[in-house]
């Protein structure tokens, strides 16, 4: 297996892994430096610069209530970051972990498991989520675990099917021939043949829960006011956005740049790994 | 080849296998469904009755309105008037759930519809010709794009097409006015761009599946042969690898119709468009159970049969597939 380090190496070498690496890159060292770098204050108002276009005193001009674009979306990924970033490897982690042992063990165990998560599968994303937030509200740690449970449903069936197929190879059966227990033929023969799937299903899942989390926000379900968030802010300056574009359409960009910066790392990753990035619908 | 009566018969015990387990979901998401909204704080008579809901009034109500029973009893119930289209009342107790929801089942229907018919033609012939012209520009411009469009988030897509198409060119409508019981013709050009932005999205996932089936088939030993013995390239397209390339991807046009009904959520709010999503959105922050309950319900069925019915299909239509599948079990 090789390591991390040569992995991101040749993820980098490709066009699509080095562009996709930077982007990511770029909007993570923002979202860590924003607060020393913004030009204002976030929540500042202003009753003369209402929607005043980008000059040189804003350079992304200001939104409804007078307060400076740029400050807003420079900051405005910070939460959407965060959650996801801790949430993402949590739900790989837990999908991963069991959907291997699943595939393992099989079984009526696998059996009733994997209706369950069927059934999981087959309602709306956005009606679990809805339910467990108007229920324990919105802040980060009702969010976090929320999308690491949700998120890592599917990575139960992904991990599932690629246990399934080493399940049967000679080195595990001889594995078990030698008498080792489950949790260590887990750690040595199956993980490491199915951690590059589970890699490239991690860069998928956090794609999807960005969008997730953003949608969330542009309904009013998630980041809460006065806090800036893109998704929040892009609902904000609809009503207004033939008049004042630049409210909304930067941090569309934002936003939009992150996303893709994303799946082309995903995309690269894949190329890179060997896996077959099979285009499943985000459930 | 002529099926012989036993394949016939594993044939059938498949299908019947797959019903059954199609009902089991359900089931079980009933139970889910059910599950999750007892453990919400709060009933039925809490949201009618807000800050009354206390003492002899709270006990009044919820015998009246029989949650005063266990909760098996309740749940078998609601599954009773589930199956007769029966959910009971809205949590004003105005108006009846099953008529609330059948206006609105009925118009999200008609924009996955439309969806639909605009998007599956369009993503076959892009997808195909993406994998005809593999790695060329033409490819690499569509998939690029199909990847933007697919992970661009929806609220995305649908502000910057509202702000071109309405704000600046005013060519179209940007909201919905039309009521949830308003005849379809209505909904027309109002409807226009929420079927795009809900097309594009769709397109772009089932161009993906197809073009890379299309390739995977045609990096396949018998195309090489049939290459090889000289099959002219149009006949050998169109008769070995368009049939074997698109069987799979009945059941990605199954998985994506399914995940429509969640994304449907984000366009129907941003639209304004009266559907099943926005309802349900409204449902949720007016905290009324009973609707939750049934939209939850109704959407899962809808999931679980349209996958049912790709899965048969690809069954009946994929020889390979029939056979093998009626070996192995």
């Amino acid at each position: 297996m090789r390591g991390l380090l040569q992995i991101l190496k040749e993820v980098a070498a490709r066009p699509s892994g080095a562009m996709g690496l930077s982007l990511v890159l770029l909007h993570i060292l923002v979202a860590l430096a924003s607060p020393w770098i913004v030009p204002y204050d976030f929540k500042a108002i202003s009753a003369i610069d209402i929607l005043t276009p980008p000059d040189a005193k804003h350079w992304f001009g200001t939104d409804q209530m007078g307060r400076d674009v740029l400050t807003r979306t420079l900051l405005g990924g910070r939460e959407a970051l965060l959650v996801t970033v801790i949430a993402t490897p949590l739900a790989v982690f837990w999908g991963g972990l069991l959907g291997i042992y699943l595939g393992l063990a099989g079984g009526r165990r696998d059996d009733i498991i994997m209706r369950v998560v069927d059934a999981f599968l087959s309602l709306p994303w956005i009606l679990k989520m809805l339910l467990l937030i108007v229920t324990f509200g919105n802040g980060i740690h009702v969010l976090i675990p929320t999308l690491a449970f949700f998120y890592g449903i599917p990575v139960i069936r992904i991990a599932r099917a690629a246990a399934h197929t080493v399940v049967a190879r000679d080195y595990v059966l001889a594995a078990r021939a030698r008498g080792e227990k489950r949790i260590t033929i887990i750690r040595r023969e199956l993980l490491p043949n199915v951690l590059d799937a589970l890699m490239v299903e991690g860069a998928m899942r956090w794609s999807w829960m960005l969008l997730a989390f953003s949608s969330l926000s542009f309904l009013g379900f998630g980041v809460s006011p006065p806090t800036p968030d893109w998704g929040l802010m892009v609902a904000d300056s609809r009503t207004f956005l033939p008049l004042a574009p630049w409210a909304g359409l930067f941090p569309i960009v934002f936003l939009s740049s992150l996303i893709i910066g994303i799946n082309m790392l995903a995309d690269a990753l894949a190329k890179t790994l060997g896996v077959d990035r099979a285009q499943k619908a985000p459930i | 080849m002529p099926c012989s009566a036993f394949a016939k018969h594993a044939m059938f015990k498949l299908l019947l296998r797959r019903i059954l387990l199609g009902g089991l979901t359900v089931g079980i998401v009933s139970l889910i469904i059910f599950g999750a909204v007892e453990m919400l704080p709060g009933d039925a008579c809490t949201a009618l009755l807000k800050q009354d809901a206390q003492g002899e009034t709270l006990r009044l109500c919820r015998e009246e309105l029989g949650l005063d029973r266990s909760a098996s009893v309740r749940y078998l119930d609601w599954i009773a008037g589930a199956v007769k289209g029966d959910f009971g009342l809205t949590a004003h107790r105005n108006k009846k759930v099953s008529e609330l929801v059948g206006d609105r089942v009925k118009n999200s229907v008609l924009l996955g519809a439309l969806a639909l018919v605009l998007g599956v033609p369009l993503a076959f012939a892009l997808g195909i010709t993406a994998a005809l012209k593999r790695d060329r520009w033409l490819d690499l411009t569509v998939s690029s794009i199909a990847i933007a469009a697919m992970t661009i988030p929806e609220f995305v897509s649908a502000t910057l097409l509202i702000l071109v198409f309405s704000g600046w060119l005013g060519w179209l409508p940007g909201i919905v006015t039309a009521s949830a019981n308003a005849p379809v013709s209505a909904f027309f050009p109002e409807i226009i761009l929420p079927v795009v932005v809900l097309s594009m999205v769709m397109t772009a996932h089932i161009l993906r599946t197809v073009r890379s089936s299309m390739l995977e088939v045609l990096d396949s030993d018998y195309v090489r042969m049939a290459t090889l013995k000289g099959v002219p390239y149009r006949r050998m397209i169109v008769r070995h690898v368009l049939p074997n390339a698109l069987l799979p991807a009945i059941n990605v046009v199954a998985l994506t119709v399914a995940w429509l009904l969640g994304g449907v959520v984000v366009i129907e709010t941003v639209f304004n468009y009266p559907g099943l999503g926005r309802l349900m959105v409204s449902a949720i922050s007016d905290r009324d159970l009973g609707l939750v309950q049934a939209i939850a319900l109704i959407v899962s069925t809808v999931y679980v049969l349209v996958n049912l019915s790709a899965d048969i299909l690809s069954l009946l239509a994929n020889p390979r597939l029939r056979t093998s599948l009626a070996r192995g079990g």
